[in-house]
């Protein structure tokens, strides 16, 4: 079907938008090119809707029905409100990076004493006045993606990270995405990693709201580059409120004999989408991805991955599990392709779901594409209840069905959750995997 | 006030009676033996004592120190005191043995209206009572029952008996897949919980155990219901003949 004419009347109205917003978005020249043509691309399907094969669980014509209008920057009360949620979310020994609204707040980031070689700009000054390969390498992600092409051309302010060769930094850097917004809004933001060879670091990203904050959208989207010999930990949360809508995207791409080790848990938003491409470009590389939904309600939440395995010996782990209550919906899409090339490739992927309701829903859509003939794939699904015998041997120990649930559900998403190697770290996902099941009641 | 009560318990399993009007009382202190060959409703007594899900009561009823157990949810009968050490206790992968005891403890203590045990105590608590059992340190750390052996399993039955310190403890099957030494330690362990204030009940289907825990009454049934009563020497007797003098009486 056409896909032009199939375009809504929310279409149009975004098209004005983009124009009432030109203004207010840093960057000309080749930059302010660069996002007119990724405007267009996303203009040419608007909403991806369940007819593109990749979006079929997540319609977001449906879902979203129409692209809020951009935040206003945050005034003074708004990043008074932001402030006072850093503090509840605060997590020890991190640097914390944070972004009100889609704008960088300097004064609740802290910025000082950094480690030689580790540079932290704010994606508007490098959109403004950055070299132009570092300006190229951030319209890297591909447009024909529409919400990564709608986030392109939108994109108002990030953080661009770049860490030096050598340098392994032990302080995590925490990028913290809150909505203070009291009207509903979207956000645009766009960040960047690069790290050198033979460096290391662990990058945290959250997703919250301040009090107060209304119905708003988050888009976001991140680009690393990982060097040789080095690593990278990664730990992403969406915590944001129910109202909310969070699409996000990265593209991570390994050097040679680099391991990066990823852990993601959304356990807040109406709508999420979390679409991530990890692209392995230098041999002996490892990655380890670890995903964990926590819905009720009628919550959606869709992990969409794509590894691409395009060189040889590289090894990549998936796990994910999924608990939905009540009338939530969890999708997982986990798409391997091994290259022509890619012998010894060694991939697996495995993903369970766990339903607390007879209404729940989990698709999983497991895609293996495997173009090499000395390789070692697999993937494995389950979906299931909780088991009533071991529902019935806790509460005959004298545990309430909430919190034998509870318990059972903690040892469900533990697997994923004991994968986060920094323990300060592995101790907030704990917590925020404790808020929601306090949440339950 | 007796402890336990069964009064005239008839008990269904979807469209077949298994329990057809059984009665037994256990007072303080008592320990009750409970024997019979398979099928005849031993099982079905112990987890419908327990509130296990799936079994219909059609008639009769259970008193737990004169209050209606039966309309108790099972984390409250646990709560009052009713212990079931399981004849195939599970496993619960991702579960630490640890927190699993912490967290049943400090459930038990929250319903009583006693204050939760702090971590010190509640360590120290634990590490008594595992040494008296045999239980290795390493194995409290490991999740609940996973990769336990049959022994294994079956000691960390009664260290959560010890350590909930129950009313009633009803042992359904303790000797099922128990060699003979298994067997000693957990019956010592037992033993070393009898006291004037507790009452046990020990399911089993051979005299075996009964050589290392002593009862005081012991009870035959068949077919859903106690045939014969009597004291320790009904259970030699059995031994002697065998259970195929009670189909008929049943």
């Amino acid at each position: 079907m056409n896909l032009a004419l199939a375009k809504n009347e929310t279409g149009r109205a975004l098209s004005d938008s983009f124009a009432v917003a030109r203004d207010r978005l840093p960057g000309t020249g080749k930059v302010a090119e660069a996002r007119s043509a990724a405007f267009e691309a996303y203009d040419r399907v608007g909403l991806p809707h369940r007819r593109i094969e990749d979006w079929k669980y997540t319609d977001l014509r449906a879902l979203m029905r129409d692209v809020l209008p951009l935040a206003p920057a945050p005034d003074a009360a708004a990043l008074a409100r932001a402030a006072a949620a850093v503090k509840l979310q605060a997590i020890k020994g991190v640097r914390r990076l944070v972004l009100v609204d889609g704008v960088f707040a300097p004064k609740l980031s802290e910025l000082d004493g950094l480690e030689k070689g580790l540079t932290i700009r704010t994606l508007r000054e490098v959109l403004e006045a950055g070299d132009a390969a570092l300006q190229a390498q951030l319209f890297t992600p591909d447009v024909a993606n529409p919400m990564v092409a709608l986030n392109s051309a939108m994109m108002t302010d990030g953080v661009v990270i770049e860490i030096a060769n050598g340098l392994v930094l032990t302080q995590p850097l925490h990028v913290v995405h809150i909505a203070s917004g009291t009207a509903p809004a979207a956000m645009f933001t766009r960040s960047l990693l690069r790290l050198g060879k033979d460096a290391g670091a662990t990058l945290v990203e959250s997703y919250i709201a301040a009090d107060g904050a209304t119905a708003y959208q988050a888009h976001d989207s991140l680009i690393v580059t990982v060097g040789d010999n080095s690593r990278l930990d990664q730990i992403r949360l969406i915590e944001d409120i129910s109202e909310a809508f969070n699409i996000s995207s990265a593209v991570i791409t390994l050097g040679a004999h680099a391991h990066f080790n990823t852990f993601g848990m959304t356990s807040g938003a109406a709508v999420s989408r979390y679409q991530a491409t990890i692209a392995f470009a230098g041999e002996g590389s490892r990655v380890e991805t670890n995903g964990v939904n926590l819905l009720n309600g009628r919550q959606h939440a869709d992990t969409t991955l794509f590894m691409d395995h395009a060189v040889p010996h590289c090894a990549s782990r998936e796990v994910f599990r999924a608990v939905a209550d009540d009338r939530a919906h969890s999708v997982f899409q986990g798409r391997i392709v091994v290259r022509p090339n890619a012998q010894k490739t060694d991939a697996k992927m495995m993903t369970r779901a766990l339903l607390l309701s007879d209404e729940a829903e989990a698709d999983n859509k497991p895609e293996l594409e495997i173009f090499a003939d000395d390789v070692t794939c697999g993937h494995g699904a389950t979906t299931g209840a909780l088991d009533e015998s071991l529902l019935f041997y806790l509460r005959a120990r004298g545990l309430s069905e909430k919190e034998a649930q509870a318990l059972l559900i903690q040892a469900f998403v533990g697997e994923a959750i004991e994968s986060i190697v920094n323990d300060d770290l592995r101790e907030f996902a704990i917590a925020a995997a404790q808020r929601w099941l306090e949440a339950r009641g | 006030m007796s402890l336990l009560e069964v009064k005239d318990l008839k008990v269904r399993v979807e469209d077949r009676e298994i329990l057809h009007g059984l009665t037994l009382t256990v007072n303080p202190g008592e320990v009750h033996a409970i024997m019979g060959p398979n099928g005849s409703g031993k099982s079905t007594l112990s987890h419908v004592i327990a509130g296990k899900p799936g079994y219909e009561v059609t008639g009769g009823e259970i008193l737990f120190r004169g209050e209606n157990l039966l309309e108790m949810a099972p984390d409250e009968r646990a709560a009052k005191g009713v212990f079931l050490a399981f004849q195939y206790p599970v496993e619960i992968p991702g579960v630490a043995t640890m927190t699993f005891l912490r967290t049943a403890l400090n459930a038990q203590r929250k319903a009583r209206g006693e204050s939760e045990y702090s971590t010190p105590d509640f360590l120290k608590k634990v590490r008594e009572v595992a040494k008296s059992l045999n239980i290795p340190q390493d194995m409290l750390r490991r999740g609940v029952n996973v990769g336990f052996s049959g022994g294994e399993k079956k000691r960390n039955e009664i260290l959560q008996m010890a350590l909930f310190e129950p009313a009633v403890c009803i042992l359904d099957e303790m000797d099922s897949g128990l060699d003979i030494d298994a067997l000693r330690v957990a019956a010592d362990g037992v033993n070393a919980l009898r006291s004037p204030d507790r009452a046990m009940v020990v399911i089993t289907h051979y005299q075996r155990l009964l050589n290392y825990i002593v009862p005081d009454f012991v009870h035959v049934m068949s077919k859903g219901r106690v045939v014969k009563s009597g004291g320790k020497d009904l259970a030699l007797e059995l031994e002697a003949s065998g259970y195929a003098q009670f189909e008929d009486a049943a």
